[in-house]
């Protein structure tokens, strides 16, 4: 039996289990919070520069296209520690069954977005 | 013949060090949250003094340190995987290294300037 090689993928049509999801996603959430790190560090450099400059770091956040990136850097930081806790948890042998797998993915997925939402209502 | 794949030997120790690291910023993320929490106003006056608390300056530098060392392992496998042509992985490690450095300058310069 001979499968035509290379298998190219088409990223459209696949269909990831959660895991797998929670797994792309830890990577991409990685990669962006290293990619917008300069601009949490433009604005941890403005909150502690002086008191003018402090009212203008807090000033920044009534823009909706910053609160918005800031949003979506806090769902970056929680998914990536909640999918890194549960790696760490693998990695113990907790959790490794299918179902139990699948289980702990979902629960990533749901407490990250629920974190999320709880910044996002403390900072509007 | 006896064949032995060994890889480039760094395997076990970034193993490691992803997951200290990544311990090391859960433990100071839960902690400087609830310190800030606990903040009796979030003025800038509470704030500056916040992070000119000797504690608090070191277990940022900490973080910074992790952060940086974390981000590297993670940064590298994302190149290594997906950047075939060596010349432009090389370049984009050199990058990376170089960002990564950068910032945790920039963030000794914040934490300790003015």
């Amino acid at each position: 039996m001979s499968r035509p090689r290379p298998k190219y993928l088409n990223l459209i049509q696949i269909r990831l289990p959660v895991p797998g999801l929670v797994s792309i996603l830890h990577r991409a959430s990685g990669a962006m919070l290293f990619l917008l790190l300069p601009f949490l560090l433009v604005l941890f450099e403005l909150s502690l520069e002086s008191a003018q400059a402090f009212a203008r770091f807090k000033e920044v956040f009534s823009y909706w296209a910053i609160k918005l990136v800031v949003l979506g850097l806090a769902w970056a930081y929680l998914h990536h520690l909640c999918a890194g806790i549960r790696h760490l948890a693998l990695d113990l042998d907790y959790g490794t069954e299918l179902g139990a797998a699948r289980a702990s993915s979902w629960a990533v997925l749901a407490i990250s977005i629920v974190l999320t939402l709880g910044v996002g209502v403390l900072t509007w | 013949m006896k064949r032995e794949v060994v890889g480039a030997h760094y395997g076990l120790r970034d193993w490691i060090a992803q997951r200290v690291t990544a311990v090391i910023m859960v433990v100071y993320t839960v902690l400087i949250l609830s310190v800030v929490a606990g903040l009796p106003q979030t003025d800038y006056g509470h704030w500056k003094v916040l992070w000119q608390t000797p504690l608090v300056r070191y277990a940022s530098v900490l973080f910074m340190a992790s952060l940086l060392l974390h981000a590297w392992i993670g940064m590298r496998n994302i190149v290594m995987d997906y950047i075939k042509d060596a010349a432009l992985r090389l370049t984009l490690y050199v990058l990376v290294i170089g960002a990564l450095l950068g910032y945790a300058m920039w963030s000794v310069q914040i934490l300790w300037g003015r």
